[in-house]
């Protein structure tokens, strides 16, 4: 067995001897198991990516579909990008479970919650390595079934079951966008195999299709519907309702599957089928539009929660914002990059996030934490460093991919460019404004938990502090050394589609130096500016005017989209169910068929029973009526 | 070819069961359990036989094999000509397949009468397999009305408290519809002077005579499948039946129409079928859009699952009459998925009904703490209905999808949209039923599955599971029979 099939096996096989601790209740082998199987498999997929020529190829399972003469088979297709996908998934994965053995530590059912991130990985590996639409929408649907259950994962929590119907719902709306695009695709190209589609790709540029009695391009068509997919899995505004909610969940599974690798399959979708996006402007700019408006929403909304999950939920759904228009200006790679970088400062965010809550007793407001810093050190040191990367400060990896995205657009003096350059650097503004002000309110100033908790507060055990420094090492320097790579678009061997050669450190490297500095120097001031605000201005600063007041509330309700959706979707429709079967089904199908056919024969059976009377006089009056008739009919013909 | 008559003789095999069960004698006790056990080993050995037939087929081969022909009426040149394709066999199999899941259950579900119950299924094995193999059309007439009589008994006698009514329902609806079918085949045998199917394939209807018999058709097929707006018999036949009759009405009757348009309808009125597709497409998209709406709204947790058939059946119509290769191999692998996967949804409520005697939504409360395999198994089932990747029944919904989009783009949209619908529905029902909407209801405590029920359900999950990894069992049986369907449409 090949060594990427190998490393694919290991997290199915993981699960399926949770599968069988879970009968035995066994939590202990399920934890340890688990948590090896996923390091070896982190591991080598570490080695395989620094071998990646040596393992590029398709290792094919089995015949999964053969629709006529089309083979749809299930297959491992690795390639740089799903390299690069294999080592971040494995490494984040692996460092969740070990997290977890710490995190879930009072938990009863253990067994169940790891045989769920192991699944999970699974489907995500399915879902990175497919070589064809279909197995890609199996892994795509696997993940979301697999955040379904670990959202729901305390599901005596009502709380917990509506957040995970609703995430399920609101992808499967995504998922429908995804039949429809591979229905058009396959229609179109007659084959669902990404080599086939992406080859054939540029003949069918000046299709069109009808479709409500307007003539659409067709690669326009199939890969706005594919962005439909991607905006509903990667939450993206519109459908960015359940990211938030999914917090619900335990925080391990937040940090690996809503913030490092679930929530980035769109932006993987997006780079894989690069070359069809690349074909159609208007899809591109409409990606760019969406990444903007979401980067900006999310990162406004994160500036008045209070839930520290939340926060870090919105500045996911920001952040996956720049990875989108990224895309949008057609620099995948740098996308991805971002990704990568994200994936590890993201989760050792959450994961830092989640030893607080751990040790606060599972409290989650910050303005009821504050003055952690002393008793939590290590885990204080470690949110500094992500936020750091978050915020785009040098040396930290964030820096190199999100300042590389920015500089890029600013290179290409278009009007896409410089909104995606100005309002990225607003985004970046908010960004340090909100994660400064979670540093201030969990970690300085006077402590609002009550005092018996606050003493208990102690550092989390080292098996929770442990996978963290592992990611703070790749939030620090995966930076860096992702840059090395990004340089080249060798690196990628074709997996992602570049236009005209364009090399995108080049370019950016030819913008003024003050548009090189601008995001980050605001960053720090304005982050500078939260920490003066909270510290020594808040009390004798009281914002009092009406229009802040409704501008707070408006971020605080997130732009009213849960209200607005509620309304519209959950109260309306319920509303149209219920018409249509009182109504139509009962009244009028019923109503009209069965009954109002068997009334009407009763009915008219009442008259015909009238003439049976049992009178002779009337009985000889029909006969007579019935002679007459007859023979004038005959005279008549006649 | 074999001599030997296999097809008679599986559809005699369930009689001869029944006869013998008018038989069985002794105490109270011991009969019902010896004519279960009797029931249960006569539908094994037909599942012994039919998989027999299965290694004997030839499926390179497009024509009907296996053909016995005998003069009934030679006057009319009506016979008893019988005979199976890869389409048919596919039937045949589930049939096969899920008579012994009834037969097995019956010891938990049916608590007197069994005698008479367990003739009925018999009889109703018989006929359902009489329908899939008979190649003379009044034959397959004859079995296909017949088969109303076992229904109507085991709704009407073992079913529930307004059993009567629904039974009535049931049985009035569906034969009304027949009455056309009866008039088309009279008429398509005086013209034709002929009643075999094979001939009938051949023998060219004038385009607006077609067009008449397709309608008359139409009405019985599409009340049997039910399409929308036929379907208002279903959920009250469901709501009242036994659960093993639900099993058999969902998972093996509703298929008889699907089968009928593609053995009677497609073949011989090619032209009229392509002129009617954009109607029959259009009521199935229909169908999927409101009846997943509709079960939205249902409290009664069996009428929910019965509606989801009526929107699943809408796939499955709108494949056979895409007229494309893919889909209608769709229709057909949605049929074989809906039938496991609905007599598996419909025997975990059977399994709840036993238990509290409730089929109301909320009376049920965080099932997974008292019943977790239970609960495991029907997400699973619930799973597959929704059409997640992996199951038997994304399959077919994505090639129904597929092969819909080729000629009817907005229809496909609107059936698309049934995997958010149907997620709605089931997945709300999963969180009603299984999770907790509400602190204050308190759980209901009810005993896990026993070993019965768990290796039923757990053989059904099985399949679902294994068709969505494998669907190429079925697909490359069934593929030669349906390019050869579609010769016609040139």
């Amino acid at each position: 067995m090949s060594l990427p099939v190998f490393i694919f096996l290991l997290p199915a096989l993981s699960s399926f001897i949770c599968l069988f601790c879970i009968i035995f209740k066994n939590n202990k082998v399920a934890q340890n198991i688990s948590s090896f199987f996923l390091s070896i498999a982190s591991i080598l997929s570490i080695y395989c990516y620094t071998k990646i020529s040596d393992y590029t190829g398709t290792y094919e399972l089995y015949d999964w579909l053969n629709i006529g003469v089309n083979k749809l088979s299930f297959s491992i297709f690795y390639d740089p990008l799903t390299a690069i996908m294999f080592f971040v998934v494995n490494t984040v994965s692996a460092l969740v479970h070990i997290f977890s053995i710490g995190y879930m530590s009072n938990d009863a059912y253990k067994a169940r919650f790891f045989c769920y991130l192991s699944l999970f990985t699974f489907a995500m590996l399915i879902l990175v390595s497919a070589d064809n639409f279909l197995q890609l929408f199996l892994g795509w649907e696997g993940v979301g079934l697999c955040s379904y259950l670990l959202i729901g994962y305390y599901f005596s929590k009502p709380s917990a079951g509506s957040a995970a119907l609703k995430a399920f719902l609101v992808n499967r709306v995504g998922d429908f966008g995804y039949l429809i695009a591979i229905a058009l695709i396959y229609n179109s190209f007659q084959s669902l195999n990404f080599n086939d589609v992406f080859a054939q790709a540029e003949l069918l540029l000046g299709n069109s299709i009808y479709f409500l009695g307007t003539e659409v391009n067709l690669l326009t068509t199939i890969t706005m519907f594919l962005f439909i997919a991607a905006m509903g899995k990667s939450a993206q505004i519109g459908l960015h309702v359940w990211l938030p909610d999914a917090m619900e969940g335990p925080t391990p599974v937040s940090a690996l599957i809503h913030a490092a690798t679930m929530v980035t399959a769109g932006i993987f979708l997006v780079a894989r089928c690069s070359p069809l996006f690349e074909l159609t402007e208007f899809t591109l700019s409409f990606i760019t539009y969406v990444g903007i408006v979401t980067c900006i929403f999310a990162a406004s909304v994160a500036l008045m929660q209070d839930d520290i999950k939340k926060i870090i939920a919105y500045s996911t759904c920001s952040q996956l914002g720049y990875m989108f228009f990224a895309c949008g200006i057609s620099a995948y790679s740098l996308g991805i990059f971002h990704l990568v970088t994200h994936a590890f400062f993201k989760a050792l965010l959450f994961l830092s996030a989640g030893s607080v809550i751990h040790v606060c007793h599972h409290e989650q407001n910050i303005k009821k934490m504050g003055g952690l810093y002393k008793k939590i050190p290590i885990t204080y040191f470690l949110i500094i460093l992500g936020s750091l990367a978050l915020m785009g400060v040098p040396p930290f990896s964030g820096y190199y991919s999100k300042d590389l995205i920015l500089e890029y657009a600013y290179s290409l003096h278009n009007l896409e460019g410089n909104l995606v350059y100005y309002l990225g650097c607003l985004g970046a503004i908010m960004t340090s404004i909100y994660s400064a002000r979670l540093l201030y309110l969990t970690f300085h100033g006077k402590t609002n938990l009550n005092l018996k908790r606050f003493s208990e507060v102690k550092e989390a055990p080292k098996v929770m502090l442990f996978p963290v420094l592992i990611l703070s090492i790749g939030a620090i320097f995966s930076g860096i050394y992702f840059y090395e790579i990004v340089k080249y678009n060798t690196f990628w061997n074709n997996s992602i589609y570049f236009k005209e050669n364009i090399n995108f450190v080049e370019s950016a490297h030819h913008i003024p130096f003050f548009y090189k500095a601008l995001p980050i120097i605001t960053a720090l001031l304005f982050s500078i500016m939260v920490f003066i605000y909270f510290n020594k201005l808040s009390n004798l600063i009281k914002i009092n005017s009406n229009l802040f007041k409704m501008l707070a509330t408006f971020l605080k309700r997130k732009w009213y989209f849960d209200e607005i959706y509620n309304f519209i979707f959950v109260k309306k429709l319920s509303n149209l169910a219920i018409i249509l079967w009182h109504f139509f089904d009962q009244k009028i199908i019923d109503g009209v068929g069965p009954k109002g056919l068997s009334n009407k024969i009763y009915s008219s059976s009442k008259y015909l029973k009238d003439f049976q009377n049992g009178k002779i006089f009337s009985y000889a009056t029909y006969m007579i009526l019935g002679v007459i008739l007859f023979f004038s009919l005959i005279f008549v013909n006649y | 070819m074999v001599s030997f008559p296999i097809l008679s003789s599986i559809i005699i095999t369930p009689l001869i069961g029944a006869i013998i069960a008018l038989f069985v004698k002794g105490e109270e006790k011991a009969i019902s359990k010896n004519l279960r056990e009797l029931a249960l080993w006569t539908s094994l050995v037909e599942l012994v036989l039919v998989i027999i037939l299965i290694i004997q087929f030839d499926y390179n081969n497009s024509a009907f094999q296996f053909i016995e022909k005998k003069g009934i009426l030679n006057k009319f040149s009506i016979s008893y000509h019988l005979g199976v394709d890869a389409i048919s066999l596919i039937f045949i199999l589930l049939t096969t397949f899920l008579f012994p899941f009834c037969f097995f259950y019956t010891k938990l579900s049916i608590k007197f009468r069994t005698r008479e119950f367990v003739i009925a299924m018999l009889f109703l094995e018989a006929l359902t397999i009489g329908v899939f193999c008979s190649l003379d059309i009044v034959l397959f007439y004859i079995f296909f009305e017949s088969l109303l009589i076992p229904m109507f008994l085991i709704i009407g006698i073992w079913g529930g408290k307004n059993r009567i009514f629904s039974s009535f329902k049931f049985f009035l609806y569906t034969l009304a519809g027949s009455v056309f079918f009866l008039i088309s085949i009279i008429f398509m045998a005086y013209t034709s002077n002929t009643t075999s199917i094979v001939e009938l394939d051949n023998y060219y209807f004038d385009v607006y005579i077609q067009k008449w018999l397709w309608f008359g058709m139409f009405l019985s097929f599409a009340i049997k499948v039910p399409m929308w707006p036929f379907h208002t018999w279903l959920p009250d036949a469901h709501v009242e039946a036994p659960t093993i009759g639900s099993m058999i009405l969902a998972g093996i009757l509703l298929k008889v129409g699907g089968f009928a348009f593609l053995r009677i309808s497609l073949p011989i009125l090619p032209e009229a079928s392509s002129y009617f597709s954009t109607f029959v497409v259009f009521l199935s998209a229909i169908a999927v859009v409101y009846t997943s709406l509709v079960a939205f709204a249902q409290t009664d947790i069996k009428k929910l699952i019965a509606y989801s058939s009526v929107a699943h059946m809408g796939y499955v119509t709108a494949g056979i009459f895409s007229l494309t290769e893919i889909g209608i191999q769709g229709s057909l692998f949605q049929m074989i998925s809906h039938g496991i996967v609905s007599a598996g949804l419909f025997l975990s409520i059977g399994i709840l009904y036993e238990r509290t005697g409730s089929r109301i939504l909320k009376d049920y409360n965080l099932l997974i703490k008292s019943m977790p395999i239970f609960s495991v198994l029907f997400i699973i089932l619930v799973l597959s209905s929704v059409g997640l990747p992996g199951t038997s029944g994304f399959i077919g919904e994505l090639l129904v999808v597929l092969g819909i989009f080729k000629n009817f783009l907005i229809f496909g949209i609107f059936v698309s949209t049934g995997i958010i619908l149907g997620a709605i529905y089931m997945m709300s029902l999963v969180r009603k039923i299984i999770f907790t909407i509400d602190k204050d209801i308190i759980e209901t405590a009810l005993i896990d599955l026993k070993g019965l029920e768990i290796s039923l359900m757990l053989c059904l999950v099985a399949f679902t599971l294994l068709l969505g990894l494998y669907p190429n069992i079925i697909l490359g049986f069934t593929e030669i029979s349906t390019i050869n369907l579609l010769t016609n449409f040139k």
